[in-house]
């Protein structure tokens, strides 16, 4: 009776437990990721007497309130300053360790963001439901996953009952990308230029699937990076369905299958992938050849343009709102109407996070840094301390130093600067970030997103530049 | 206090009160609760931290001009806004906020799927209405301070300043829930005997799930 099918329809069947006369459905949950936020989570559980149905299941990362400079993370807990972020560190490990989840704290070599680290650990694979405390989970449907933020609401519903509830069935839309990408051209700025295109809430009650040659192609970094910012389109999950990039990846991990169940599970996987001719309720297609190095001009995510445009005029807007939402972006931003986005100056520089924090971002971003210099400040944050052990080994982290670069170690950082790295007020920050919002990187602050190679161009220019035209 | 988070789940039915008009698009998380607070606990009283950087100051000022400081506002439940509310980070605190500051019906021309299920959550109605009519709704609620609509959930219908009748839709499940309170692990725990089933099956073919990283015996 089942035609073709989609990933997404594959894994809602497998995953469906029941469906409610109202049409709620009860999802089975294979994975959960936390972090530090959802604490309340925990003392909900604890209140109201509910039992951890299945600790193995979730995985807890401190990522938001760590420290990132190498000499406060020597000392571990006792490196943080602030009593408040302490205690979300240490609240968490705390739980951990009452309730039994696989936690990898402050101190561990494991430690790094959760949707860098969990990947990096296998704990992530095809076929599977993810949740995760935190928007950004959408990172994980690279694997060929169905993974999307929620709430700590629903983290206690998960830990107690290893099911989620989906009132609606998402609907799905399928983001068609052929070609090659150019040279100097990311999957980051894949990603901006389809969240220019679908807009803020263009993916609201879709889950994205990402296919065609060019998302073939990708790495599993480069499809993270992709998947992570479909949330950004107002879309809870994205996801690309499962290849043999994927299975080499995921191949020895320690939290992946072994031995005979890797057999099972990799023909399982393979099976999962959306059929050929499978029907999506909505579809994007996008040219990879005609896409130059994005840049976030406002402060919204939709707000990108390539650096070879100018700042959007709003008085050519195509109605009163939408003149309003651009006046307000060019207020924020600092930036003049009709002006070229090159050669705008930029105070600071962040490389790093859940999108771009991953070895493929610091080794891009090594190129064009390598025998340059920074004119202004900036960081580099790994994703994970593995990335950094990665990179270290790599002796990237020397070319970032001799370039006057800070080498840290990892965090969130100052893609939310909840653990106190900010952007100050005022300033202007190259970042390979997710989020333009105002005052996301710290009160005041303006941001500009882009890939790792276009931040590290700023950082060694101290302005917005294509890096093509950099030079070697 | 916003307090026990999953057990303050009165039920919404029918309600009538002064609406804040807030007339703006894409209204985010981050902004509905900026990140500092998110490490305070709850019985702070996370209605002091709802859009914290435009109601205060850097010293901690009411700013006098932003909607939410008019005295009629104080204890506002309701909130009118614009496209694609809740946009952004899934902290549930933004939820607690709005919650906490008094605020049981949102009413937005749209809103992140994520926002809107922390909503249902914390027993606080989401409704959505189409451009025109939130944009009638905040005309008249802007010219008039301290006016009151009316929310009725049963009926799905919002009773505008005017008189003037609006319809909403809404999820059968998401409805029912709200207007009877439940706790959702509650409801859940009715589905026992399906999800242990199900989770037998499902682990007996993928032993990998239940045990990650381990080697199977052979």
């Amino acid at each position: 009776m089942s035609g073709p099918r989609t990933l997404f329809e594959k894994i809602w069947q497998r995953h469906l437990i029941h469906k409610t006369d109202e049409g709620d459905h009860l999802l089975y949950v294979d994975r959960n990721l936390i972090h530090e936020g959802p604490f309340y989570a925990f003392d909900g559980l604890k209140r109201d007497g509910h039992k951890f149905r299945r600790p193995q299941q979730t995985f807890a990362f401190p990522d938001h309130y760590v420290p990132t400079t190498i000499r406060e993370r020597e000392s571990g807990l006792d490196g943080i300053a602030d009593p408040e972020m302490r205690r979300m560190v240490e609240q968490l490990e705390q739980n951990a360790a009452s309730s039994g989840i696989h936690h990898f704290g402050i101190n561990d070599k494991r430690q790094g963001i959760m949707h860098v680290a969990a990947p990096e650990l296998g704990v992530i694979q095809p076929g599977m439901t993810v949740t995760g405390s935190d928007s950004h989970t959408a990172t994980h449907g690279a694997f060929g996953a169905f993974a999307s933020g929620i709430g700590a609401s629903q983290v206690k519903h998960v830990m107690a009952t290893q099911t989620i509830w989906w009132q609606r069935k998402p609907k799905t839309m399928q983001v068609n990308v052929e070609g090659s990408l150019g040279t100097g051209v990311t999957a980051k700025d894949l990603a901006l230029t389809i969240m220019a295109q679908l807009g803020v809430s263009g993916g609201a009650g879709y889950v994205i699937e990402y296919t065609g040659s060019t998302i073939r192609g990708l790495s599993m970094e480069g499809r993270m990076t992709l998947c992570n910012m479909t949330i950004e389109a107002g879309a809870r999950s994205g996801m690309i369905s499962p290849d043999e990039t994927t299975i080499e990846y995921l191949r020895s991990r320690p939290y992946a299958p072994k031995g005979a169940h890797w057999d099972r599970a990799t023909a399982i996987w393979r099976e999962i992938a959306t059929d050929d001719h499978a029907k999506f309720d909505a579809s994007l297609q996008i040219d990879a050849a005609m896409i130059p190095p994005m840049i976030t001009w406002g402060t919204r995510p939709e707000e990108s343009l390539p650096i070879t445009g100018v700042v959007p005029d709003p008085t050519t807007a195509k109605d009163e709102s939408q003149r309003k939402r651009l006046q307000s972006a060019v207020n924020y931003m600092a930036v003049k109407p009709g002006a070229p986005l090159a050669g705008l100056k930029v105070d600071r520089v962040f490389i790093g996070s859940c999108t771009n924090g991953r070895i493929e971002d610091l080794r891009a971003a090594a190129v064009v840094v390598r025998g340059r210099k920074a004119v202004i400040p900036a960081i580099v944050v790994p994703g994970s301390r593995s990335v950094k052990a990665q990179a270290e080994a790599e002796n990237l982290h020397t070319i970032f130093i001799n370039a006057g670069f800070e080498w840290r170690d990892s965090g969130c950082s100052m893609c939310v600067a909840s653990n106190g790295d900010k952007v100050p007020p005022g300033e202007r920050c190259a970042s390979t970030s997710n989020r333009n919002f105002e005052g996301r990187q710290g009160l005041g602050s303006r941001t500009h997103l882009m890939s790792p190679a276009m931040a590290a161009a700023a950082a060694v220019t101290g302005a917005l530049v294509d890096v093509r035209k950099l030079g070697g | 206090m916003c307090g026990n988070l999953g057990d303050d789940m009165e039920a919404i039915k029918l309600l009538k009160g002064v609406a804040i008009p807030l007339p703006r698009d894409d209204v985010d998380t981050d902004r509905l609760i900026p990140i500092r607070f998110l490490r305070k606990p709850l019985s702070d009283g996370y209605g002091n931290f709802l859009l914290a950087d435009d109601r205060f100051d850097e010293s901690g000022q009411e700013k006098p001009d932003f909607v939410f400081n008019h005295p009629v506002y104080r204890r506002a439940p309701i909130l009118v806004s614009g496209k694609n509310f809740g946009c952004g980070s899934a902290r549930e605190g933004a939820v607690y906020a709005v919650k906490d500051f008094g605020i049981r019906v949102v009413i937005a021309e749209g809103f992140s799927d994520i926002f809107r299920m922390n909503c249902c959550w914390n027993g606080i109605l989401p409704v959505v209405l189409q451009h025109e009519e939130i944009q009638a709704i905040c005309t008249q609620l802007l010219a008039v301070p301290g006016t009151e609509i009316t929310v009725d959930l049963e009926r799905q219908q919002v009773l505008g300043p005017d008189n003037r009748c609006y319809t909403f839709e809404i999820d059968q499940a998401v409805k029912q829930r709200l207007l009877a309170g439940l706790d959702e692990i509650g409801v859940t725990r009715q589905f026992q005997d399906r999800i242990d089933k199900f989770e037998q099956q499902y682990v007996s073919v993928m032993p990998w799930i239940a045990a990650p990283g381990s080697t199977p015996h052979l």
